[in-house]
């Protein structure tokens, strides 16, 4: 019965066990620490937890633009975090020029609109050019050559854009209406941040109803479902894809401006670490699903800006902050690892043999 | 016609590209022939040519006198977006934008002759390529080819002067050449038409009595081409011997540069090559593989103080067991996934590495210094003629290794993962085994390769083992062809060799790459050198028994 | 006698009943040949023989061996292999290649004896060419050996692939719709190679099957499926008279039963 057993069982599943429940336990333990050290005050959290959530959201619609793409190409589209890079960095030079002309200061909502119509219609060009170029003619080439393609298209856009627009850091310029803080009761939030949070929610329900609501958007999801079917349904795949990447390079060009709002500064390089990290959410939420997406990436938020100062702090880390990238990576291959389906599980059925 | 103007309209927006990223400022200061043309102008003369050629080709049904049409059109497209670009960057000031707009780019653009001249100039140029382009298609297939080559031969000389200037002045007879062939920057005139000739009547022999040489070459009897293959292989030997003391310091150096990635590529072609596991997190293997040395060897931690030697089988050990150990997660993950797990590994060492929490260990940011150099019967390997020799012994036996390895029992069962995993399983291969010794052979190369390059630099940063590395050695073994070992050297030698030669090219480096990768992928992804076929069958006599043993 | 049973085997997908507690008794050195609409669970049966499925109950037995959460390439080294019903060759592997993977499970070669050139490794990479040799004179491919697999035209394709599951050397070998896409002559090739298999090699052959010329100029069992469920079994005579057959294929498919 043991040799039976043992048959079935791999050595490997054990290690991957043993490696899962130590980082469970090393969590728990770290988190009890903390709180019974009492190290954070109430107010604290509450600046992590607020912090945690527009970060999350702006990761959260750049995962719209994986997640959807994943849906109809089954394919990583790599290259997203350099649409989400080209947008703010190309509304820069607009923003720059409202500044210094004072446009900025005396209509800071008309300029605000109209920075973000420049983001977002720049990663919409680079979102379907991408697709038109690079992915279009490898729709049934074997896995690994799109997402290579991707992996070249990254690079070469990040490239191009240093290039163009220089390397350096580019000081976003600061809107003044958002400066400061609101308070609500005893909390105090940024006023950026408030801001970061509602208009990511708003596009957000934007994103899903269209989908969920539109012909168009059911016309994507049949595509996701099937493009076989869909096509003798009538439906033009070509068009659908397309369309996928527009809302894709929609999000992540607005999502880009939040980001600039945020951290007030814009790089060519700006996009590496918040794509992966939107991946992970993607994955996170279950990859092709939409509105696992936008919780994973809020998922994500909380736990990078929770995480450092309760699962590490309390271990005697030093300097947790630092390893706040790596909480995320981690959560990433443990995802991948555990449940590659995701929270609320891949909308698509795999299909094997 | 149609399809012409869409082509000069995308060769318009790529030369636009090219002018607008600095690529043809910053490569203008080269001389491909002194003081004539530069490299610049010599890269937007290449791709106007390109694209009118493009545009002829794609005449519909051969037409000549529509072929030279379209070439034509479309070269003045290219030539008109080249003259709308400096009529705008006269008007408005760009640079606020584009940074490398500045005025000397248009001075280029324009061949120093200002606004007014150099429109039209830029117009005829356009059409001159497209007349050009024209020309070509229309001509002989062998007089194209003799074009093509004494041309690329003379762009090659220029854009190489640095590396044969100095080779030349080594070898006495040759240095004389020198004199001729370079100036300070460039090509001499004389030097570039006597070049340019000398390759045209070589190429045009070599094209009508080439197939009797290889004729006469094929037809010797087994005995005499084995002999001729051993003398081939011994001449190899003796070249990349006697290699370093030929190149001096400096491309020396370089070539200890290509080699430490011809060993990392041969690692990485095993796991993406061979196995098709698209591992992005692979400098993870190089950095634990110069860290292992570091930490063991290094004075300044003070914890080992081992020989280079003494630590060298730790650290490729620390790499196989970190090979396994990160192999093991992402057993059960596909492609894709992959990719992005064991880029997530990569990040997380680095950050682990960088952080403040391993420091006393692993040195933080500040790194690791005073790694001892390595020794050999009491020489120490310090100079980089030196060194070479060091990596070249470790590239001869990671190749050989790789060599066995793919024609093997194991090289078969990766290649049968890396087609399909599924029916490799249902083959009776066990892919847990199989993609682990994948992970473990590649991560003990990358770890060799991290050793030599800790001991060479005698400190290690965590900044030197970023993202980029494992990028660098993924273009490199596509490139070169997946899967394919002469591939890996061909890669190596042009991602990584060139662009050290050219000091201009480094900031473009990694835009070529991707550009590099993109096009690979749609026009010709087995690469550059693809793996010849294995002739199994007809290897060795027929059997009579037409029945399977059982 | 039966070298393959299986006991009460159920396989679901989420609320679908692919596989529906089949009994079946394969016997040794037969062809047995498993009928049924499409859908009617005859390929995820062979994907729970070979493990590429789990089923959720009941077992799988081969000589009496339980076969259910051994992975494939356990499998296949307890003497099963099989084709695909769309050819699954190693696309950019040569033919030969494609069968010296099929003898993986009887090769030793470890790293070190590949690296350092042993003289037992080297003897048996020579034996195991030989062999490749053989197969590939067996499977009616000398000469092309040395092709890409995806070169190879369909039917060398589809012989290549049976190749390469005999490299296996199996004891049962599990054929999924051997003649599918063939013209009248090959498939005529392809039933008298499938006989000679048997014959020669003392094989048990189980296939998939549409083409009712085939099924019933060879088989010698035949298994009927129908929504997963086993709805009849015998000769190829009386399953033609079975009226729960005619009314499977013919009382809603568009099947044609000839």
């Amino acid at each position: 019965m043991l040799k039976r057993w043992r048959e079935r069982i791999t050595p490997t599943d054990v290690v991957m066990w043993f490696i899962g429940g130590t980082l469970l336990l090393l969590m728990f333990w770290g988190s009890t620490a903390t709180l019974i050290e009492g190290r954070y005050t109430s107010h604290h959290w509450f600046d992590f937890l607020i912090f945690g959530l527009a970060q999350g959201s702006i990761y959260a619609l750049i995962a719209m633009g994986y997640t959807m793409v994943y849906g109809t190409l089954r394919m990583i589209n790599f290259a997203h975090s350099e649409v989400f890079m080209s947008g703010p960095y190309t509304a820069y030079f607009v923003a720059a020029a409202f500044y210094s002309s004072g446009f900025l200061d005396r209509q800071p909502i008309l300029s605000l609109i109209f920075i973000f119509l420049v983001s977002m219609a720049t990663s919409t060009l680079i979102a379907v050019l991408l697709e038109r170029i690079a992915y279009r003619p490898l729709r049934t080439a074997p896995r690994l050559v799109p997402l290579i393609t991707a992996i070249g298209a990254s690079f070469f856009l990040q490239y191009t854009f240093r290039g163009l627009y220089g390397s350096g850091f580019q000081a976003y310029p600061v809107v003044k209406i958002l400066e400061g803080e609101w308070m609500f009761g005893v909390f105090r939030i940024l006023k950026f941040q408030a801001v970061v949070i509602v208009a990511a929610a708003l596009l957000m329900t934007a994103l899903y109803l269209f989908v969920q609501r539109t012909r168009m958007g059911k016309a994507i999801r049949a595509v996701s479902e099937d493009k076989e079917i869909s096509s003798l349904m009538g439906i033009d795949i070509d068009r659908m894809i397309v369309t996928t990447f527009v809302i894709g390079g929609m999000a992540a060009g607005a999502a880009g401006v939040l980001y600039a709002v945020m951290f007030k500064q814009v790089h060519f390089f700006m996009g590496f670490i918040p794509g992966i990290k939107a991946f992970t959410a993607a994955v996170l939420g279950g990859i092709g699903n939409i509105p696992g997406a936008m919780l994973g990436g809020i998922f994500l938020g909380l736990v990078e800006s929770i995480g450092p100062s309760l699962f590490l702090d309390g271990l005697g880390i030093v300097a947790p902050y630092q390893l706040k990238d790596a909480i995320a990576f981690i959560m990433l291959v443990l995802v991948l690892i555990f449940r590659p389906t995701g929270i609320l599980g891949e909308r698509l059925a795999i299909k094997k043999a | 016609m149609k399809q012409a103007i869409k082509i000069g309209l995308i060769g318009g927006v790529v030369e636009i590209l090219l002018a607008l990223i600095g690529m043809i400022e910053a490569f203008s200061q080269r001389y491909i022939i002194i003081d004539i043309i530069s490299m610049g102008h010599t890269l937007i003369f290449l791709v106007a040519l390109l694209m009118t050629s493009l545009s002829a080709k794609r005449t519909p049904h051969g037409n000549p006198l529509r072929a030279m049409i379209n070439a034509l059109t479309s070269g003045l497209i290219i030539g008109g977006f080249l003259a709308v670009l400096v009529v705008m960057g006269s008007l408005v000031n760009l640079r606020k934008v584009f940074i490398n707009a500045s005025p000397l780019l248009y001075q280029w653009l324009t061949f120093n002759q200002g606004i007014k001249a150099g429109i039209p100039l830029l117009l005829t140029g356009g059409a001159l390529c497209g007349f050009l382009a024209g020309l070509l298609f229309l001509s002989s297939k062998l007089f194209r080819r003799v074009l093509i080559i004494s041309l690329g031969s003379v762009v090659g000389a220029g854009v190489l002067q640095d590396l044969l200037r100095p080779t030349f002045a080594l070898w006495g007879p040759l240095s004389v050449m020198n004199e001729w062939l370079f100036s300070a920057n460039g090509l001499t005139l004389y030097g570039a038409i006597g070049l340019f000739v000398l390759i045209a009547a070589l190429s045009y022999v070599w094209a009508k009595k080439g197939n009797v040489i290889r004729a006469n070459l094929n037809g010797l009897s087994p005995s005499n081409q084995r002999v001729l293959r051993i003398t081939t292989f011994l001449t190899l030997i003796m070249i990349l011997l006697v290699l370093p003391q030929i190149l001096g310091l400096f491309l020396s150096e370089v070539l200890t540069i290509v080699g430490l990635y011809v060993l990392l590529g041969l690692g990485l072609n095993i796991v993406v090559g061979f196995a098709g596991l698209l591992d992005l997190g692979y400098v993870a293997f190089f950095a634990i593989g110069a860290y292992s040395i570091a930490v063991l060897t290094s004075p300044e931690l003070g914890f080992f103080n081992l020989s280079f030697w003494g630590a060298l089988p730790f650290a490729i050990f620390i790499g196989v067991l970190s090979g396994f150990l990160l192999g093991i997660p992402v057993l059960k993950m596909r492609g894709d996934y992959l990719a992005i797990a064991t880029l997530g590994f990569g990040e997380i060492i680095r950050i682990l590495v960088l952080s403040d929490v391993l420091r006393p260990w692993l040195g933080g940011a500040q790194g690791i210094g005073k790694i001892p150099k390595a020794h050999i019967a009491g020489i120490e390997m310090a100079t980089p003629q030196q060194i070479y020799y060091l990596i070249l012994a470790g590239c001869l036996l990671v190749g050989f290794i790789s060599w066995r390895l793919r024609d093997s029992r194991l090289g078969r069962a990766w290649m049968a993962v890396r087609e399909d995993e599924d029916v490799a399983q249902a083959m009776g291969i066990n892919l847990i085994s199989t993609k682990l010794l994948a992970f473990a052979t590649g991560a003990a190369f990358s770890a060799l390769s991290g050793a030599i390059f800790a001991s060479k630099l005698g400190s290690v940063y965590p900044h030197s083992f970023n993202v980029m590395i494992s990028i660098n050695i993924i273009c490199l073994v596509i490139v070169g062809g997946m899967g394919s070992i002469p591939g890996v050297l061909v890669g190596a030698f042009a991602l990584v060799g060139l662009p050290e030669l050219l000091r201009e090219f480094a900031e473009y480096r990694l835009l070529v790459y991707g550009a590099a990768l993109v096009a690979m992928m749609l026009l010709r992804p087995e690469g550059l050198w693809p793996e010849p076929l294995q002739r199994r069958e007809l290897h060795e006599g027929e059997s009579s028994d037409a029945k399977p043993n059982h | 006698m039966a070298i393959l049973s299986a006991q009460k085997m159920t396989k679901r997908f989420g609320g679908l009943v692919a596989v529906d507690e089949l009994d079946i008794e394969i016997k040794e050195q037969s062809i047995h040949t498993i009928i049924g609409p499409n859908g009617a669970g005859k390929t995820t049966f062979f994907n729970c023989i070979t493990g590429f499925y789990r089923p959720e109950a009941g077992g799988i037995f081969f000589n009496h061996h339980p076969l259910v959460g051994l992975s494939p390439d356990r499998i296949v080294r307890l003497g099963i292999s099989r084709t695909y019903q769309n050819i699954r060759l190693f696309p950019n592997l040569t033919a030969m290649e494609n069968i010296l993977v099929g003898l993986h499970g009887h090769l030793k070669a470890g790293f070190f004896g590949i690296v350092l050139g042993l003289p037992a490794t080297q003897q048996e990479e020579k034996e195991a060419a030989e062999e490749g040799r053989r197969l590939l004179r067996f499977v009616n491919l000398t000469g092309k050996g040395d092709l890409l697999a995806k070169n190879l035209p369909y039917g060398d394709q589809r012989r290549l692939e049976i190749g390469r599951a005999l490299a296996a050397r199996p004891k049962l070998l599990l054929l999924d719709e051997p003649t599918a896409g063939m013209n009248p002559r090959e498939t005529q090739e392809m039933m008298d190679f499938i006989q000679h298999l048997r014959n020669e090699l003392g094989i048990t052959i189980l296939l998939i099957e549409h083409q009712m010329r085939v099924v019933m100029g060879i088989s010698e069992t035949v298994t009927v499926l129908d929504y997963g469920e086993k709805i009849a079994e015998g000769t190829p005579v009386e399953i033609q008279k079975s009226p729960k057959v005619i009314e499977a294929y013919l009382g809603r498919s568009s099947q044609v039963v000839s």
